[in-house]
């Protein structure tokens, strides 16, 4: 990170500057979804972008995931750059023929011919008590398809530069952001203009005898996490990939080489997630390495519950994680 | 070997020469799709081929109504308007025998021929699956005052598809410039429209707002026509149209669907075949108002075969890519 921080931004706030200096560079960039506009979202999140860029460019839909999803399929091979705002990630469902069998083949079916330079930005994350429907993290599903870019990130200062890059990146990118953190998550933001590439993961904390792998609303349990095991004296090295695909292999096995242990955290369902390929990566990479099998920490393979204690037990804790981090020690 | 030719050319020609060349546009269809059904008879073409035979009147009828920069998207049944729009045969040929100098290099297929210099946003597999991508190029001709249209081809099996409708909406509301054509074949794969499409269908455009009207798609004249005044409405930025054409799939879904009976009788075929063709309905027009004769239909043919003859030729001697090509195109 550059040493001229020079304010704390909340996760929303660094969203909502990205956005806004991306489309005052590029008058191409455009936003549409429901509620994008005066309202800013529910959350709030592009409060004042439709004063500052108007209605021509920041366009409030109907309420149309298909429909407006396929119209910035075409937007996008056309000259524009869009940006979809789906507003809750459960809703990305109603989406998947747009994304799947069109923004990620066009470019390929028509052998390079035609690009769609467009970013889907969704939410995920439980323990809002949204119910079902509003409280799932999919991004399994588009990591599995070929075409799709997929961002998740876990600061503010990630969240702002991964961003700006997706704006500009040439391909269908999906850019999940955990709706708990837009208020509740605050970090240092650089004044200075700044991007992060893609497929490059990062080392949130450095440690010695665990690697956490985690992602998106799990690099904070991960990070609490591993102040609690320093208490027990475990030192744990926390990993956030930061970006699904591309996925930056090399940083992942080395951390795995060089601690010996792993636990892939994630706030996707655990069966079929990127736990599994994250896992697997490890345990192909770094097979003679490791002294335990490589743990995967996700939701529960349930829907999302309503009740207050039912939801909370279905995503992993701090507590959960040290719990699992100090048995695959030998230490509990 | 492009056949179709800028409207604007059409202002200096005489009115003869402008029927010719839609005249010439439908027998290279034909042509074409005919050496289709031979190479796949004869098994020298890999997938699957669904004919525009019988349906030349509507992509001629309509393409002629457009620039070379205006946008389609098209269907599964897609050769006629890529070739109406101004594609090659010899590289469509190509590209359906999966040749690296295809328009997609082999790696789109019959279903999903596209190229940027026609306009041709691409042919798609998905029913209805391009009608969000014909309409957000209608945004960008909007929004980037281009000046150009966006003329979406389906077929009436896509009113089934609820993405239609959310996108005629926004259309409407936006007023956007896009032409949403409707070939009603009569068959939506192996069953009689009637049985799958409730009510009245330009009244399901009409009730969003949309100019809806229907055309007899056998009449390229009155495709033309049609047509022609709803393109020029779009590009004057009175917003979007519908139109439906009626026609007929002279063959079956695909070329392997042999056995018709159990869904629509010969007599029905033969009645289309020779009362309602569309190439012999022009014909007979332009000999009757004296503007051509037999005998200039017959060198046409003639000399469109050795075309085709030729274009299949340079495809079958073409060499398939390299193996090493199939994981290029994947991201731009």
């Amino acid at each position: 990170m550059p040493e001229t921080l020079t304010r704390e931004l909340t996760f929303g706030q660094a969203v909502r500057e990205a956005l806004a200096e991306e489309m005052r560079r590029d008058p191409r960039v455009c936003i549409f979804g429901e509620d994008v506009a005066e309202a800013g979202t529910p959350f709030k999140v592009l409060s004042g972008l439709v004063e500052e860029f108007g209605t021509q460019r920041v366009l409030d839909t109907p309420i149309s995931e298909a429909g407006f999803t396929g119209i910035a399929v075409g937007a996008a091979m056309t000259g524009l750059r869009p940006i979809v705002d789906i507003m809750f990630g459960d809703f990305i469902t109603l989406t998947m023929d747009q994304m799947v069998n069109q923004a990620a083949k066009v470019h390929y079916m028509s052998g390079g011919a035609w690009r769609v330079p467009m970013v889907m930005r969704t939410t995920l994350g439980a323990t809002r008590r949204s119910g079902a429907q509003h409280s799932q993290s999919l991004h399994a599903w588009f990591s599995h398809v070929p075409g799709l870019k997929v961002v998740m990130p876990s600061t503010p200062y990630d969240a702002k530069g991964l961003l700006k890059t997706a704006i500009r990146d040439e391909n269908p990118v999906v850019f999940f952001e955990d709706k708990m953190m837009y208020t509740k998550l605050k970090g240092p933001v650089p004044t200075e203009e700044y991007t992060i590439p893609f497929g490059v993961a990062d080392v949130k904390r450095v440690g010695r005898d665990i690697t956490l792998v985690a992602t998106s609303s799990m690099v904070q349990v991960a990070l609490g996490a591993a102040d609690l095991l320093q208490e027990a004296g475990t030192s744990a090295e926390v990993v956030d990939p930061r970006t699904m695909w591309p996925l930056d292999e090399k940083t992942l096995i080395e951390s795995a080489k060089k601690t010996s242990r792993v636990i892939v955290i994630d706030e996707g369902y655990e069966r079929y997630g990127v736990t599994a390929e994250i896992a697997a990566v490890i345990a192909e990479g770094a097979f003679y390495n490791l002294d335990a099998p490589v743990k995967r920490m996700g939701a529960m393979h349930i829907p999302i519950p309503f009740s207050p204690p039912l939801e909370d037990a279905t995503v992993p804790t701090e507590k959960s994680v040290f719990e699992v981090a100090r048995k695959l020690c030998g230490e509990a | 070997m492009t056949i179709a030719t800028d409207k604007s050319q059409a202002k200096s020609e005489t009115k003869a020469g402008h029927w010719m060349r839609m005249y010439r546009q439908m027998v290279s269809i034909r042509l074409f799709e005919e050496q289709v059904n031979e190479l796949y008879t004869r098994a020298l073409m890999p997938g699957l081929a669904h004919l525009y035979i019988g349906e030349e009147a509507v992509a001629v009828g309509v393409c002629e109504t457009l620039r070379a920069d205006d946008y389609v998207t098209s269907t599964h049944r897609g050769h006629g308007h890529c070739l109406a729009k101004g594609a090659s045969p010899d590289r469509m040929f190509a590209e359906l025998l999966g040749k690296e100098a295809g328009y997609c290099k082999g790696k789109g297929g019959s279903m999903h021929i596209a190229d940027p210099a026609t306009g041709n946003l691409g042919a798609n597999a998905i029913v209805a699956g391009s009608v969000g991508i014909a309409t957000g190029a209608a945004l960008s001709a909007k929004r980037l005052e281009t000046d150009r249209v966006a003329v979406c081809f389906f077929g009436e099996g896509a009113l089934g598809q609820g993405v239609l409708y959310e996108v005629m909406n926004v259309a409407s509301l936006w007023k956007l410039p896009v032409i949403y054509i409707c070939e009603n074949n009569l068959y939506t794969e192996y069953t009689h429209f009637t049985e799958t499409t409730a009510g009245d269908i330009p009244a399901r455009a009409a009730a969003f707002g949309l100019q809806a009207e229907s055309v007899d798609g056998q009449d390229v004249r009155a495709v033309f026509e049609t047509a022609g005044r709803l393109v020029d409405r779009a590009r004057r930025g009175s917003g979007p149209s519908f139109l439906v054409c009626n026609t007929y799939r002279y063959t079956g879904h695909h070329v392997g669907d042999i056995n018709r009976e159990y869904y629509r009788s010969k007599e029905e075929e033969k009645h289309w075949k020779t009362e309602r063709d569309p190439i012999k309905l022009l014909a007979d027009w332009l000999v009757a108002q004296s503007l051509a004769d037999a005998d200039q239909f017959s060198g046409i043919r003639s000399e469109i075969e050795g075309q085709m003859q030729k274009a299949v030729e340079f495809a079958m001697a073409a060499p398939y890519p390299n193996v090493s090509e199939a994981e290029e195109d994947v991201y731009a």
